[in-house]
């Protein structure tokens, strides 16, 4: 990350100001059903400041449940769900400037231009100095002779790139990310991966990141919470999941775990 | 917000001709009719563009909802809702952002028509003077309270509800008694009518075109029922939202 992009984290973490030292993410006996249905059933985990974890699990193991609750687009059943201290369900505009969020299952406007869309939600976060903040970050994340063409016409490997620029727009403190490197090349894909580990780094931001992309999860994440049936099953940084489950990658531990057996391969239960 | 619109439209400029294509199409059909009843019979005679300011009035109750409900569901059909609502834009500022767009399209669409109904049928929309401002606010009020139920519906359960958004206006034609007076509907039918503040906007022009008398006190009355329902409207939406929030609708906006 260049010395610019530094200086500009820099402004933002100024900007932010209250609460800073928060924890990222407190979520406590967090449960969420829909009728008879159980999407999750009694999360208790925290994110530590500067952390990088991975959320994992099998279609509906309720990541997607999980991250809503977490941006306070759904209201939890039971349970706290605190991010950089506030409580989501209630306290959600104190720290809303302060996180950001990319899916590629949401989209920004396809008519407006890169340049249109990344200024309106600049301005949604507060950013200061709009113009200047989008060249950079246009720079960083290669999009620059992308600013002036329309959403719609976008690839799917350029739309992501622009959603990630949108969710770096205000430098937040916390980011969570479905898929980020869904519809990218390998090499444009490994880049993206470097640039939010540099990211991390330099903001000492956290992040908290859904994939399904197993390679991806060993290169970035500190710390992997494995989700089945609404519950955490593993809780533990990949090299000791590696070690546990004597396996050579995630990928072969994630279908163990997946398939419903534990560490000794026996039918698992869960924790 | 409004910058989001403004750069739609500058993408678009078809836009804006839509704003102005059917209150146009509207302002021609009951200008010529209006003509045709004002040589044949006394009453049109005697209250010329009363037809011509039934459209118009009922343009900016139409326009005003549509206005405002089209601005939401673009963010719907943009899959875009969803990364607005985990922004630090609160639902009130939304609604206010959603508030101005309705009337900026209004304005767009009106304004034009207006001056055409001056040049071809001689009607002057703005010689109403200070009681065509009380109309205005009071239509433009009941079309926000209108816009904020069902957009609140079409949160809670999806764009299956979209007809509602359009539907909705309609109901009131008949109701509000925009192209007759209050007399021709049932007894039974009147005080519906008059629970409804379009009613008395409508009997006010009425009044003013026929008897060239301003009644201040239908327009506080139209002023009090458009504090219930915008009230009754902005409740609906919180509680839509809210519930969305707890059915998971807002979740799956994107998927």
């Amino acid at each position: 990350m260049n010395s610019s992009a530094a200086n500009e984290i820099d402004d933002a973490l100024a900007r932010a100001g209250d609460g800073a030292a928060a924890t990222p993410i407190a979520v406590r006996d967090l449960v969420k059903r829909y009728g008879q249905v159980t999407a999750v059933a009694g999360l208790t985990f925290t994110i530590a400041a500067g952390s990088v974890t991975a959320l994992l699990g099998g279609n509906g193991a309720g990541k997607t449940t999980t991250i809503a609750m977490l941006l306070g687009l759904l209201t939890p059943t039971s349970g706290e769900v605190r991010v950089l201290g506030a409580d989501m369900t209630r306290e959600r505009s104190r720290v809303a400037h302060r996180i950001n969020f990319e899916s590629p299952y949401m989209d920004m406007p396809m008519r407006l231009t890169v340049r249109q869309n990344l200024s309106v939600y600049a301005r949604l976060y507060g950013v200061r100095n709009v113009a200047e903040r989008i060249g950079t970050l246009a720079d960083e994340m290669q999009i620059s002779p992308l600013l002036d063409r329309q959403n719609g016409k976008l690839s799917a490997g350029q739309k992501t790139r622009v959603s990630l620029a949108k969710a770096l727009l205000n430098a937040p403190e916390l980011l969570l990310l479905d898929e980020p490197t869904a519809s990218l090349d390998p090499d444009t894909a490994d880049w993206v991966r470097s640039h939010l580990k540099d990211y991390a780094a330099a903001r000492g931001a956290s992040i908290l990141l859904a994939s399904h992309n197993m390679a991806e999860v060993e290169r970035l994440a500190d710390r992997v919470l494995i989700m089945k049936t609404g519950r955490i099953v593993e809780d533990a940084p990949p090299p000791a999941l590696l070690r546990k489950y004597r396996k050579k990658t995630l990928e072969a531990v994630f279908l163990q775990i997946v398939r419903g057996n534990d560490a000794h391969g026996t039918q698992q239960r869960h924790v | 917000m409004i910058l989001r619109y403004a750069y739609l439209f500058s993408a678009s400029p078809i836009r804006l001709v839509e704003l102005m294509y059917w209150p146009f199409v509207q302002l021609l059909m009951w200008g010529f009719l209006q003509i045709h009843l004002a040589e044949n019979t006394s009453l049109f005679a005697q209250g010329a563009g009363l037809l011509i300011g039934s459209v118009l009035l009922w343009d900016i109750l139409f326009r005003g909802k549509i206005g405002f409900s089209i601005c939401f569901l673009e963010e719907m059909w943009a899959r875009n809702l969803g990364l607005l609502l985990v922004s630090p834009l609160s639902a009130n500022e939304f609604l206010a952002s959603l508030s101005v767009m309705s009337v900026l399209r209004l304005l767009v669409g009106l304004i034009p028509v207006t001056i055409l109904a001056k040049v071809i049928f001689g009607f002057d929309l703005l010689g109403l003077g200070l009681p065509l401002a009380a109309f205005f606010a009071n239509l433009i009020l009941t079309s926000w309270a209108l816009a904020m139920f069902t957009s609140g519906v079409i949160l809670r359960y999806g764009l299956g509800a979209e007809e509602l958004s359009w539907g909705l206006g309609f109901v009131l034609l008949p109701l509000c008694c925009v192209y007759y007076p209050l007399e021709v509907l049932p007894g039974w039918l009147q005080p519906v009518a008059l629970a409804l503040p379009p009613t008395h906007v409508f009997e006010g022009m009425r009044m003013v075109l026929l008897e060239g008398v301003f009644d201040a006190a239908q327009m506080w009355r139209a002023l009090g029922l458009n504090v219930i329902f915008i009230a009754a409207g902005y409740i609906s939406f919180r509680l839509f939202l809210a519930s969305a929030r707890v059915s998971g609708s807002l979740s799956q906006i994107g998927e």
